[in-house]
């Protein structure tokens, strides 16, 4: 590569109403980006990179280096002017209400404000035999970088398994003097798993102790929307980690505590 | 370049691991379990499902099981059943999945006679298991065994047959070694799921199939390149003997497997843990597969710097416990990691003090050394260089099991560009630094010298103590990876049992007489 002895033409004052990412000099719209393609790498597979920058609204593409991953892929790193600007006063962002803490942010948390241990009873319910779901939740070792609740400080996790009865779930939280309970519902056929968790709501109002636990459902087709139609304080679909289940039910809990 | 280690103190440790190893050893030999059993089954020549799906190992054992009869062992009754019925192996065991005969109502046979009956069975797998094990060792002689780390990389895609396309890719790109990472709570089965799959969460299901498919695509790969891809899966959780028989039918080169991960990182019972583990590593002992333990694990959890020593002190153990499993140090692949925070003053002083350290001690085991992990960020530049570090310590300590790290670790699960660049920062380092350590030497009272021999005494203490309590309540103290776990609690329990005078496990006897012949 060489020094850059372009006449630059463009105004070189910040203008927030155009924003452009910056190299070395304002608004020059300098990017840096990297893609492979499932192409030899040769001058033909070159300009089929450059193109797809220029479409992405690069100009003066550069291909700064084209690295041959096997016999048909290639690696380009590209250089090159962004086009197109955006009106930064114009960006509204709302932000979230919960916002998900980390394992150590849920820990001190707990040790600052709500003062005690909470007790969590997870369990994969009715006829499912998966534990995937309720183990990348609660194992020690987690899922994706995200440690399970095991491994929290304060945090009392009792892993159930799967099959576990409702009743035998419900009986688990009473002994434990649980806090909350994880249920957990991998695969269901012909929906038995919505059936199997109005069942725990049922048998937890029989017994008056619905507003005792926090109640929480996870797996791959719950989504927040249907636990609370089904009567559950949170639902925890896809792409959920230990600490997104372990922030709500401590903020909440220390939401519960102030009411009492 | 060599640390000036306490050679006392590295001989105490030793022999502590080893009185250790030999306090569970006793209890071992007493103790059979569920998994041990099925292990049998399969080495006869049982295989396949039953109408629903449940594998006919496990038909068989839980049947054995509500009878209350599996102390006496499976061989027992098997041999029994099979003298008296005339019947052929799979005629037998679709008549006891139908319920039609009970295999526990014939004559009962005496020890010799049970050996006699089920040697032609056993044999043809230990047969294809030596088969196997030449194969490999052509291949090898063929091509040569590269010198130097063995580049590891992993594919997880959840299907098996997406699984061999990244396989081969980054085979051809230059990795040795291929890890086929399972679905996400595998472990915690008590059965193995049969036939090719396509379906998982991070990672399909390690079946015997599954192995087969994915060693003829690297075998495909070996020949092309001319270079030995080796295979590695995972003999870990509730089915750890089995999946190392599948593993030894099927040419697997390397097995994750650990005497302690289970019991700590997957609520895996510590009993279940101890007796499993011993039939696997004779097993993997006999197929020449080489052991990757988990040692790496303790610091993605405690702190690296602070926890080195029990690190090391589990490497001590898993050697014992491999060794009482008559596993050669050279099939010793023990596990480490580079995990100190990199805003550590002298971070890697310490992390070339604790690899060399494992060199030193373990000269012949083939180490295996995992990059980082707990502190990869979406800084991928960072990243890579944290990577170059960590390829930097692997080839001046010369670890043989060399982990890839990916600058996109904690981003993504690799795009075929990031295992490239992985490779390719790998090959670069061992070729420029390639003499670089018999070039250097260590200050005698320097820095990493000092690390070391830290390490190393606060290691030898810790197995002190483990020695006195005994394992079974060090763990429920709680002493590696600041993890708890209790002697009758945790996952598989149920299908441990105490052996009647009746039972044999006539496989693990014809192995292990092998084993000890050449010990």
């Amino acid at each position: 590569m060489s020094y850059d002895m372009s006449d630059k033409d463009y105004s070189k004052d910040l203008d927030l109403t155009k924003l452009k990412p910056y190299g070395d000099t304002m608004n020059d719209g300098k990017v840096q980006l990297s893609f492979t393609l499932p192409i030899k790498n040769n001058e033909k597979g070159q300009e089929a990179a450059k193109n797809l920058a220029k479409k992405m609204g690069l100009l003066n593409p550069l291909v700064a280096d084209a690295i041959s991953l096997e016999n048909t892929f290639t690696l380009f790193i590209i250089y090159g002017e962004l086009k197109y600007t955006v009106n930064y006063n114009k960006i509204e962002v709302t932000t979230l209400d919960t916002k998900t803490l980390s394992k150590e942010e849920v820990e001190s948390l707990i040790e600052t404000k709500l003062k005690r241990d909470i007790t969590v009873i997870g369990a994969s319910t009715g006829t499912d035999a998966h534990t995937v779901g309720i183990d990348a939740i609660m194992n020690m070792k987690g899922y994706a970088g995200h440690y399970g609740l095991e491994r929290y400080k304060h945090i009392n996790a009792y892993n159930l398994g799967s099959q576990v009865e409702n009743e035998t779930l419900i009986q688990q939280a009473k002994e434990h003097n649980a806090d909350v309970l994880l249920v957990s519902q991998t695969v269901t056929q012909k929906d038995v798993h919505i059936k199997n968790l109005v069942n725990l709501i049922e048998l937890l109002e029989a017994e008056n102790l619905r507003d005792r636990f926090i109640l929480i459902v996870g797996g791959p087709r719950i989504s927040h929307e249907l636990a609370k139609e089904l009567g559950f304080d949170a639902g925890f679909g896809p792409r959920n980690y230990a600490n997104d289940v372990a922030t709500y039910f401590t903020e909440t809990l220390i939401e519960k505590n102030k009411d009492e | 370049m060599k640390l000036t280690l306490k050679e006392p103190v590295i001989t105490a440790s030793r022999t502590k691991a080893k009185s250790i190893a030999n306090q569970i050893q006793l209890f071992i030999d007493k103790h059979s379990t569920v998994s041990v059993e099925r292990t049998i089954l399969r080495l006869l020549g049982v295989d396949g499902v039953n109408s629903i799906d449940i594998p006919y190992p496990n038909v068989i054992i839980d049947d054995l099981k509500n009878k209350e009869c599996l102390k006496d062992g499976v061989a027992f009754y098997l041999a029994s059943a099979l003298k008296a019925t005339n019947l052929s192996l799979d005629e037998l065991v679709e008549k006891i999945d139908k319920n039609s005969i009970d295999i526990t109502s014939y004559p009962k046979l005496d020890k010799s006679t049970i050996r006699e009956v089920l040697q032609p069975y056993f044999s043809n797998s230990l047969k294809q298991i030596t088969n196997q094990k030449n194969k490999r060792d052509s291949y090898k002689k063929q091509f040569g065994d590269k010198q130097g780390p063995l580049l590891y990389v992993i594919v997880a895609t959840g299907n098996i047959y997406e699984d061999v396309t990244q396989a081969k890719a980054a085979a051809r790109q230059g990795a040795d070694v291929i890890a086929v990472i399972r679905t996400t709570g595998q472990s915690l089965l008590d059965f193995v799921p049969y036939g090719p799959t396509t379906e998982g969460f991070g990672g399909t299901y390690a079946t015997q199939q599954n192995f087969k498919i994915m060693r003829e695509a690297l075998d495909q790969v070996s020949e092309e390149e001319e270079r030995y891809i080796h295979l590695v899966n995972y003999a870990s959780g509730l089915c750890m003997p089995e999946i190392a028989a599948m593993g030894a039918l099927e040419r697997l080169d390397m097995m994750l497997n650990d005497s302690l991960y289970g019991i700590l990182f997957r609520d895996i019972n510590m009993k279940r843990t101890f007796i499993d583990q011993y039939f696997s590593r004779i097993i993997s002992a006999y197929a020449n597969i080489t052991i990757n333990t988990g040692e790496d694990n303790y610091l993605t959890t405690a702190d690296a710097f602070e926890n080195a020593h029990t690190v090391l002190a589990s490497q001590f153990i898993n050697e014992a416990f491999a060794k009482n499993a008559f596993m050669k140090e050279e099939l010793q692949g023990l596990g480490h990691a580079f995990e100190i925070d990199p805003s550590m003053e002298n971070g890697f002083l310490y992390e070339l003090a604790q690899a060399q350290l494992a060199r030193q001690i373990f000269p012949k085991a083939p180490l295996k050394y995992m990059p980082p992990t707990k502190h990869m960020t979406g800084n991928i530049f960072k990243g890579f260089i944290q990577n170059a570090l960590f390829n930097i310590v692997t080839k001046t300590t010369n670890q043989r099991i060399h982990l890839l790290g990916m600058l996109t670790e904690a981003v993504h699960t690799p795009f075929m560009s990031d295992r490239y660049l992985a490779i390719e920062n790998a090959n670069y380092i061992n070729q420029t630094m390639k003499d670089f350590a018999s070039e250097i030497e260590f200050k005698k009272n320097g820095k990493i010298n000092k690390r070391a021999n830290t390490v190393l005494s606060r290691a030898d203490e810790l197995l002190t103590q483990i020695e006195q309590k005994t394992m079974f309540k060090s763990l429920s103290e709680g002493v590696f990876a600041d993890i708890k776990r209790q002697e009758n609690a945790g996952k598989g329990l149920e299908g441990v049992f105490v052996k009647s005078e009746n039972y044999l496990n006539p496989v693990l006897d014809v192995m292990k007489e092998k084993l000890k012949r050449t010990w």
